[in-house]
């Protein structure tokens, strides 16, 4: 049953919300993918017996009204633990929610728990959080992806029928592809990033992860909506998603994307899937995208620069881990960011700060920020011929846990289709389009113009119409 | 370019971090070959091209300058390693 399903049956009194609730729970119990890392059951059983008494009234919320919903660990939710899966971070309780938390529980949903994923968003595989590796509930041997990695597994074990996550490199569209979900990342600015955890706050956005684009775009409706706490945030209203063909749609497919390093199952799944928007009534077109070989260059220049100052706020004093090490306050510094930190933060703040350094800046910073802006022009003129683009969301399909955890390199050049939207700031949706012979999920992503997600919204429906692959869920689950 | 011992302990001071001999020994591998990598961005023709910071042009947005309240104190050290009740503690500075 999706969301929407769900929703539909408590409101029409068919089921109750704290039996939903219950059932939930029950399955997150028996789960064997670590997709949780807290569970808010007192909380959330409060929370039920009110939306029952609202139903009960005839009140009506939303169209998600007294669905449960988990958060990726990184968004803060008030009273209820926020680790970014760190150890720097293990007892921190957050005093306040973000606004896209406060936005779905005045829409009437309950917030189940909080969800694993690679420490504080850095990495491509949810293996490199401190409370464990996220396991795919397609084969529990393999990756989920990341750094979202338990918002999508959690979905994809029906272990919840919707998550948020955030995507500051492709961190939402990756893990759903990986893990057969549905998942969008709004344009930069669509959804308030008050209550994110910082990691590269010119790329990170908060977004919708869940069983369908229906489900999906019923969040996106609720979470965008107002926020002043976001100087960033600028929707006039927010979104409103009623169209669901693509008739006459003309849709870019980057021919250069193909060509080389990527599964022979992932191209076809695609290909496939390009032919079936066509049979819908889309018009397709190949082309070839510019600077496809500095994309992942200029992101990760620029995600561990700003990654290197976010993260200077963890000190050991005002919030986070201490060290118990004594010394004079450069040293407690110091010790606790060592212990408190793992290998890959503290890789990306090392770069970070290398790029940022006397010496180097203009070298890398400045450069990266110049071909940011090569990145962007050339969509613009893209969106000049194009509503929007077909792309896979990574080069292969899920792989097997440790396999590329120690090779920096590699687990990078996974990002190579996803983060140049993020450097543009422009929204995208993960569908899941296939299966690999090993029976894994395979995602194409559709790319829009900067507050487009209304037509990506609509041709996603129509994609998903013609096709049952998101119906499909790990191991059988209903 | 080379990541020697100097370079990362230059770079440990600028992060604020303590690493390990086996978290040098890694990281300067890693720092090579991501760096390597990162070189190629020297290849673009940039000339004349404005940095771009962020996605969309953005300006200062101003609030009227209200008193509003702030989160309450006690909340707010409640997350503190070291506290005495209205203050954070730290190491003795002076």
């Amino acid at each position: 049953m999706t969301a929407l399903e769900l929703s539909a049956a408590m409101q029409a009194k068919k089921i109750g919300v704290a039996e939903v609730l219950q059932a939930q729970f029950t399955r997150v119990e028996q789960s064997q993918c670590n997709a949780f890392l807290a569970l808010a059951k007192e909380r959330a059983f409060a929370r039920a017996h009110e939306i029952q008494a609202k139903i009960d009234a005839g009140e009506v919320l939303s169209p998600l009204m007294g669905v449960p919903i988990a958060i990726k660990d990184n968004i803060s939710t008030k009273d209820i633990a926020t680790t970014c899966a760190s150890k720097m971070l293990q007892s921190y309780v957050p005093v306040f929610s973000a606004t896209a938390v406060e936005h779905l529980e005045h829409a009437g949903m309950i917030v189940l728990g909080k969800l694993n994923m690679d420490e504080f968003a850095m990495g491509g595989s949810s293996e490199t959080g401190h409370f464990g590796a996220v396991r795919n509930p397609w084969n529990v041997d393999c990756v989920a992806g990341g750094s979202s990695g338990g918002s999508a597994a959690a979905v994809a074990a029906g272990d919840v029928p919707l998550t948020l996550g955030s995507d500051t490199g492709g961190s939402i569209r990756q893990p759903c592809a990986f893990c057969g979900t549905t998942g969008i990342k709004p344009t930069y600015g669509a959804v308030s990033r008050y209550g994110l955890v910082a990691y590269a706050s010119s790329l990170d956005q908060i977004g919708p992860i869940g069983r369908d684009i229906n489900d999906c775009a019923a969040l996106l409706e609720i979470i965008s909506a107002a926020c002043d706490n976001d100087n960033t945030y600028v929707m006039q209203q927010p979104f409103c998603f009623d169209r669901s063909d693509c008739q006459g749609m003309r849709i870019g497919l980057p021919r250069n994307y193909f060509a080389s390093g990527i599964a022979d199952d992932v191209k076809q799944s695609v290909l496939a899937a390009a032919r079936e928007f066509e049979a819908a009534g889309a018009h397709i077109e190949e082309f070839d995208m510019p600077l496809m070989d500095e994309m992942i260059q200029a992101y990760y220049v620029i995600a561990c620069a700003e990654a290197s100052s976010n993260l200077s706020r963890y000190d050991g004093l005002k919030y986070g881990y201490r060290s118990d090490e004594t010394g004079d306050l450069q040293t407690l510094y110091k010790v606790s960011r060592s212990e408190g930190l793992g290998l890959e933060v503290k890789r990306r703040i090392m770069l970070g700060s290398f790029v940022l350094s006397s010496g180097y800046y203009d070298a890398y910073y400045k450069k990266a920020l110049q071909v940011r802006a090569l990145i962007k022009q050339a969509y613009d003129e893209l969106f000049a011929r194009f509503d929007m683009i077909l792309s896979p969301v990574a080069p292969t399909t899920a792989y097997k846990l440790g396999e590329n955890v120690d090779d920096p390199m590699t687990m990078y050049m996974g990002d190579i289709y996803t983060v140049s939207v993020n450097l543009a700031g422009l929204p995208a949706v993960s569908l899941p389009c296939g299966f690999d012979k090993q029976g894994l999920p395979v995602g194409l992503q559709l790319i829009g113009n900067a507050f487009d997600e209304a037509k990506l919204v609509a041709a996603a429906r129509a994609y998903q119409r013609r096709t049952d692959f998101h119906t499909k869920l790990a191991g059988g689950a209903q | 370019m080379q990541i020697d011992e100097n370079l990362i302990a230059y770079l440990e001071e600028l992060s604020c971090l303590q690493l390990s001999a086996d978290e040098k020994q890694r990281l300067a591998g890693d720092l090579q070959d991501i760096l390597g990598s990162m070189a190629r961005l020297g290849q673009v023709n940039t000339d004349g091209v404005p940095e771009r910071s962020h996605p969309f042009d953005v300006v200062n947005a101003f609030r009227d300058d209200d008193v509003q309240p702030s989160l309450d104190r006690a909340l707010i050290l409640r997350n503190a390693p070291q506290q005495d009740g209205e203050m954070f503690i730290a190491p003795q500075t002076v």
